[in-house]
């Protein structure tokens, strides 16, 4: 193929890359450096309110943005190095807290907090997902070859559904006296609030995840497991290896390069977990980076996005 | 080998039986509990008996629920749907629609049988129950408290209809560009082979890496101002691009591409390269031979990359909830406001009812193309 056909053919698709995914890439690099802020001016202004016999007047100093011709608040960019990332990484109160050894300290730091939060879930979910999708694989390729069909179809569910419902959908299943919460309190016979503290949040997200993506590890891994060679499971049998050794010896090998490609899928998916802290409203409690970024970029009160600092945590 | 020496032992098969059971309850039941959920009143759905859950004696004593005859009837008009449009539906398609033009007879079959299923079922349906319940006695009293109301709420007073419309604008659009762009983008690479491709393929997966509100974070500033730095191009009447459907799927697409090309490739490379050589010995150029050749056997590929566009586009919250106004927004956003904003358990359960609107599609999704989506899971995978 030519270079000129083949541009012809890729150059939509990197053209649209170009521009929706390199430049703003750039483009948060760049402004992570810069803040952009209304200019303001001071003003003396004279209020007077009509008294008796004279007129009570008070000159006071007020600060507000200046208009442009139009009305507009002019706005000024200033180049301001690494003070975004100053803002957001908050080294002082950081290295103050180590120093004094105080885990809280770190964690009132929110992006220390999710920064935590972020690498445990990771940590946490990786073999939770890998372990079960495995051993869902297995039962699956064990199971009568009639009603594989309809236990597939019904794997697929939780990967398919929309992230943010179905965290809500294990959120109501716990929210108040939810049906589970009930289990749990007659089976543990205590009572139990499990959106009062950060770590059943965290349990409940972290269940949540591992039932969204283990189907998808599970349906990979049973796809591997129909190329298994039959004849090295047969030799292995003649040797004397028990069903164990031939789980870990031929078929966990064999699968090798799956498990791989999913632990990175998974590891690339939850360092950009987000949609768990929308659906079980936790912000309060428990954030993730990606959350962060999202926090800074929806209008405050004052209907200003901190754009600077968005980028700052981004990058 | 026999059979008889990789025979399992009892206790295995039936701890292994167990443990698939176990994990299709686990799989479904959010989903069922919730469908459950949101035909109930408050009181209902939220009650600490799953029993009471599930029959609803709240709900019933309010005066609303389903007989025996209800239910009955209502299954009768679920199976005859799917009966005709798994039996029936293929054969008519084939013949009604005009020579070429398959996929579009699909699209008006489909939307033909899903506003007669909605006509029969939400419609006729009550009618007829309606006459029948007081003539049977104890077969037309109310069994389970079940009541539509919420689905109400949220379609008709909450604006759903309007979310469900700006879903579907970008979903659509999502899906046709990305599938255009990326047909084409990845037929070149799985063709070319070059050092230049191989390159590509790799940045696209870093980008793939990437969290989406580091690149949200690059476009709002630039959207928000786009009515400034686009007026000297479009002059006047330069849009702001900030909460246009359009840019959302330009956005989504671009977000999208690094998956698309990637699994085009992989489809494209199964199709054997002699078929577009013969093409090209007779005399086709490279678009010619992509027109004539390729596109009449690549539809499989092209389907299941499609159902992960979307999917990409229908779930994704991020993007459209920051790119978007409160105007045009599209479903999942407008329920995680309705979810943030609700303070009475009605509200509550209002949410579950758009939660379970917007969830059917996708179990429809499954259902119809359960294989294509299975098949696309494994083509990335077991081929690496």
């Amino acid at each position: 193929m030519k270079f000129k056909t083949f541009a012809a053919f890729v150059g939509p698709s990197i053209f649209l890359m170009l521009l929706f995914i390199a430049f703003p890439l750039i483009s948060v690099f760049w402004q992570s450096f810069n803040v952009t802020q209304p200019l303001y001016e001071q003003i003396e202004v004279e209020n007077c309110t009509p008294g008796f016999l004279t007129q009570t007047c008070e000159t006071e100093i007020q600060t507000r943005p200046i208009l442009d011709e139009n009305g507009d608040i002019i706005t000024r960019t200033d180049f301001v190095g690494l003070q975004s990332y100053r803002n957001v990484l908050e080294m002082e109160r950081f290295w103050t807290a180590v120093k004094d050894w105080s885990w809280s300290g770190i964690q009132s730091i929110d992006f220390w907090k999710a920064l935590r939060f972020t690498l445990m879930f990771t940590l946490v979910t990786l073999p939770m997902v890998v372990g079960f999708g495995l051993a869902i694989a297995l039962v699956i390729n064990n199971a009568a070859k009639m009603i594989r069909g309809p236990v597939i179809f019904l794997s697929l569910l939780p990967f398919i559904i929309t992230p943010v419902i179905g965290a809500l959908s294990i959120n109501w299943l716990f929210r108040g006296d939810g049906i589970l919460t009930a289990l749990l309190e007659w089976w543990l016979a205590r009572d139990l609030a499990l959106f009062a503290q950060a770590w059943t949040i965290e349990l409940m997200m972290m269940f949540y995840r591992v039932w969204h993506v283990a189907p998808f590890a599970a349906i990979i891994f049973y796809a591997g497991l129909q190329t298994v060679n039959q004849d090295s499971l047969e030799s292995a049998v003649i040797d004397g290896a028990n069903r164990w050794q031939r789980l870990r010896l031929i078929i966990v090998p064999h699968l090798m390069p799956l498990i791989i490609f999913v632990a990175m899928i998974h590891l690339m998916d939850t360092y950009r977990v987000f949609e768990e802290v929308v659906g079980f409203r936790s912000q309060g409690y428990v954030i993730s980076l990606q959350w962060l970024t999202y926090d800074f970029l929806t209008p405050n009160e004052a209907g200003i996005r901190s754009i600077s600092r968005a980028s700052a945590s981004a990058c | 080998m026999t059979a008889k020496a990789l025979r399992q032992p009892a206790p295995l098969r039936i701890l292994s039986n167990t443990f698939l059971a176990f994990w299709c309850l686990i799989a479904a039941f959010p989903i069922f509990w919730i469908t459950v959920m949101s035909f109930k009143s408050p009181v209902d759905a939220f009650d600490s008996n799953p029993l009471n859950v599930i029959f609803g004696p709240a709900t019933r004593a309010d005066g609303s629920g389903w007989s025996v005859i209800d239910m009955l009837l209502g299954l009768a008009v679920v199976y005859f749907t799917a009966r005709l449009s798994t039996r029936n539906l293929p054969r008519l398609v084939e013949r009604y629609s005009p020579k070429g033009w398959t996929v579009l007879g699909w699209i008006v079959a489909a939307l033909l049988v899903g506003v007669g299923f909605v006509v029969v079922f939400f419609g006729a349906l009550p009618v007829v129950t309606g006459v029948l319940n007081p003539l049977l006695g104890p077969l037309g009293r109310d069994v389970i408290g079940a009541t539509t109301e919420h689905y109400q709420t949220v379609w008709v007073d909450r604006g759903f209809s309007n979310n469900f419309k700006n879903s579907l604008i970008v979903t659509a659009g999502v899906v046709t560009v990305s599938l255009t762009v990326g047909t084409l983008a990845g037929y070149g690479l799985a063709r070319s082979g070059s050092t230049l491709a191989f390159w590509i393929l790799i940045i696209a997966l870093i980008f793939r890496s990437l969290p989406h509100s580091v690149l949200v974070a690059g476009y709002l500033p630039v959207f928000i101002n786009s009515a400034e730095w686009l007026s000297p191009i479009l002059g006047e009447n330069a849009p702001t691009l900030y909460g246009k459907p359009a840019a959302v799927i330009a956005v989504l697409v671009a977000i999208n591409q690094p998956f698309t090309i990637w699994m085009l490739r992989s489809f494209f490379s199964n199709i054997p390269a002699d078929l577009d050589e013969a093409a090209r010995v007779d005399g086709c150029s490279h678009f010619k031979a992509f027109r004539l050749v390729i596109m009449p056997v690549m539809w499989p590929g092209v389907i299941t990359t499609g159902l992960f566009s979307f999917l990409l586009a229908y779930n994704d919250f991020l993007v459209t909830s920051l790119l978007l106004d409160a105007s045009n927004q599209t479903m999942v956003p407008a329920i995680a406001g309705m979810f943030n904003r609700e303070t009475t358990t009605t509200d509550q359960v209002v949410a579950v009812a758009a939660a379970v609107s917007i969830t059917a599609p996708l179990f429809l999704l499954v259902m119809v193309f359960q294989r294509q989506i299975v098949s696309g899971l494994t083509a990335g995978a077991v081929k690496g």
